[in-house]
């Protein structure tokens, strides 16, 4: 079915407490039409990993509020790498100083949303980008 | 089951990318499992095919079944299941069900995250899986699921449905063993009397144990769940069951090896006659199961044929191809002309129903004609 919804995976790596804005963006991808797969708090770069693989998702968006963002993301990229899930579209969102932002694509992040991005914004970006899947 | 049937020529392609998806799961390759699962949900063609290698494999695993009111602990009690399996050392697989918007067709899956701790042991796999509009507390894709976990060797493989009210009994189908979980204080001995989603407990829980009342809830159910097996029912009428009735606390794990020791007492209890005749039900519903997806399908088929042949732009969802054309576009009664007929009135539905059997049997007798389509 070439019409089944995309499935997306929203993390919070690393130890800041704070996922109002993932609760938001889980609910708010719902409304546009995502399976949302929500891991809760404080996740291991290799627990964001494994979820990613036991649910098969399209899209790996990771919230991040701490500063850390430098050290998770290229790690979590790697992982997914090297469990062949190399096809998976990740995106980063949260604190994240534009300064960042290069590296972190390097490392193989397709976008990073800041504070400020509608919902809609997110959502039609990973419309555009999550490749298709049988 | 598949809505996107592939065309012949792909058939072939199709079988042997299940065959290397099967294979590489069974060899313990969690990916394959993952993607293998995907398709399940998707109901592809290459599920189907998976499948078919995968069934008879399968039926050595506990599947049990985890249901309730939202909010009681399913989750939380299911992954206490999952620590108590673990030590254990036993395999466990969870097939995570949660609602999906009725408006969008969206869903926030959100089990996993009571779940958490098991992610570098390879003896755990969680699946959280969206209903997608199917009722009954499942998604329809959640037996299937536990059948490919069973196949690649999970022990046991629990099954939580999405929270659910009285009447969502579907999951006592597809699990060997269903717990049924309560909270303290959800209602008095009426609604423990009324029909429905407590009848099909095999084990009732009662979480939240550190809760005021909880052991006064256990001892009403207790109370009223109760089936003297004195008063047995006359050869062939079904008889209620006995639920076990338990007391848990999830979330410190107090009473959870109790709970994990009467699941597999209820295991070895259904391996007589009962529990044969309960596999044998399970078989009929995944036959009826398959039997409905598959005349949708073919009367589905047959509309889109004559709406093409009535010059119409729509396009066949599976594409049946020309017997579906021949039998849907020859007569004057095709299959939209008649769902037509019903929806003015002018056609009761039984003759409706009537007619479509007969334009499906009639093309299933086709030599060569989509009937023909069950090798292997």
């Amino acid at each position: 079915m070439t019409d089944r919804p995309i499935k997306v995976l929203i993390a919070k790596p690393g130890l800041d407490g704070h996922d109002r804005g993932a609760k938001v963006l889980a609910r708010g991808l719902r409304d546009e039409g995502f399976e949302v797969v929500y891991t809760g708090l404080r996740q291991t770069p290799e627990m964001v990993a494994t979820a990613a693989l036991q649910e098969d998702v399209d899209v790996v968006g990771l919230s991040i509020l701490s500063g850390a963002h430098m050290t998770l993301v290229p790690r979590i990229c790697a992982l997914l790498r090297e469990k062949g899930m190399d096809d998976v579209l990740v995106a980063a969102g949260g604190i994240i100083p534009d300064v960042d932002v290069p590296a972190l694509k390097e490392s193989g992040v397709a976008a990073v949303f800041g504070p400020g991005t509608t919902i809609h914004e997110v959502a039609e970006f990973l419309r555009a980008n999550a490749r298709p899947r049988d | 089951m598949a809505e996107t049937r592939a065309p012949a020529g792909d058939e072939a392609a199709v079988s042997a990318r299940a065959r290397a998806l099967c294979d590489a799961a069974l060899a313990g390759d969690r990916r394959s499992l993952a993607r293998l699962l995907t398709a399940v949900e998707n109901r592809t063609a290459l599920a189907e095919a998976a499948l078919r290698r995968l069934y008879p494999i399968a039926g050595r695993a506990q599947i049990v079944g985890v249901t309730g009111p939202p909010g009681a602990g399913k989750s939380t009690l299911v992954a206490a299941l999952i620590a108590e399996l673990r030590r254990a050392g036993r395999p466990v697989a969870v097939v995570a069900v949660d609602p999906s918007s009725p408006i969008t067709g969206g869903a926030v899956l959100g089990d996993r995250v009571r779940m958490q701790a098991y992610s570098s042991d390879d003896g755990v796999f969680i699946r959280s899986m969206a209903a997608r509009g199917h009722s009954g507390g499942l998604s329809s894709a959640a037996a299937a699921a536990a059948a490919v976990f069973d196949a690649v060797g999970f022990d046991v493989v629990l099954i939580e449905t999405v929270g659910t009210g009285q009447a969502e009994v579907e999951v006592a189908a597809t699990a060997d063993t269903t717990v049924v979980v309560e909270a303290p204080e959800m209602g008095d001995e009426i609604q423990a009397i009324k029909a429905g989603l407590l009848e099909v407990a095999d084990i009732v829980v009662v979480n939240k144990g550190d809760r005021p009342g909880a052991h006064r809830t256990a001892a009403q159910l207790q109370a009223m769940l109760f089936h003297p097996t004195s008063l047995e029912a006359p050869q062939g009428r079904s008889v209620p069951k006995n639920p076990e009735v338990l007391v848990t606390t999830a979330a410190t794990g107090e009473g959870v090896p109790g709970l994990l020791a009467a699941i597999d007492r209820h295991r070895s209890s259904a391996h007589d006659s009962l529990g044969s005749q309960a596999r044998l039900k399970r078989a009929e519903a995944q036959v009826w199961a398959v039997l409905v997806d598959r005349l949708h399908e073919r009367v589905r088929s047959l509309e889109a044929a004559q709406d093409e042949s009535a010059g119409d732009a729509s396009i066949a969802p599976g594409g049946l191809g020309e017997g579906a054309a021949r039998a849907g576009g020859g007569g004057s009664t095709g299959a939209g002309e008649l769902l037509r007929a019903v929806a003015s009135h002018q056609l009761d539905p039984f003759a409706a129903a009537d007619a479509l059997l007969a334009l499906l049997t009639g093309d299933a007798d086709r030599p060569g004609g989509a009937g023909g389509r069950g090798t292997r």
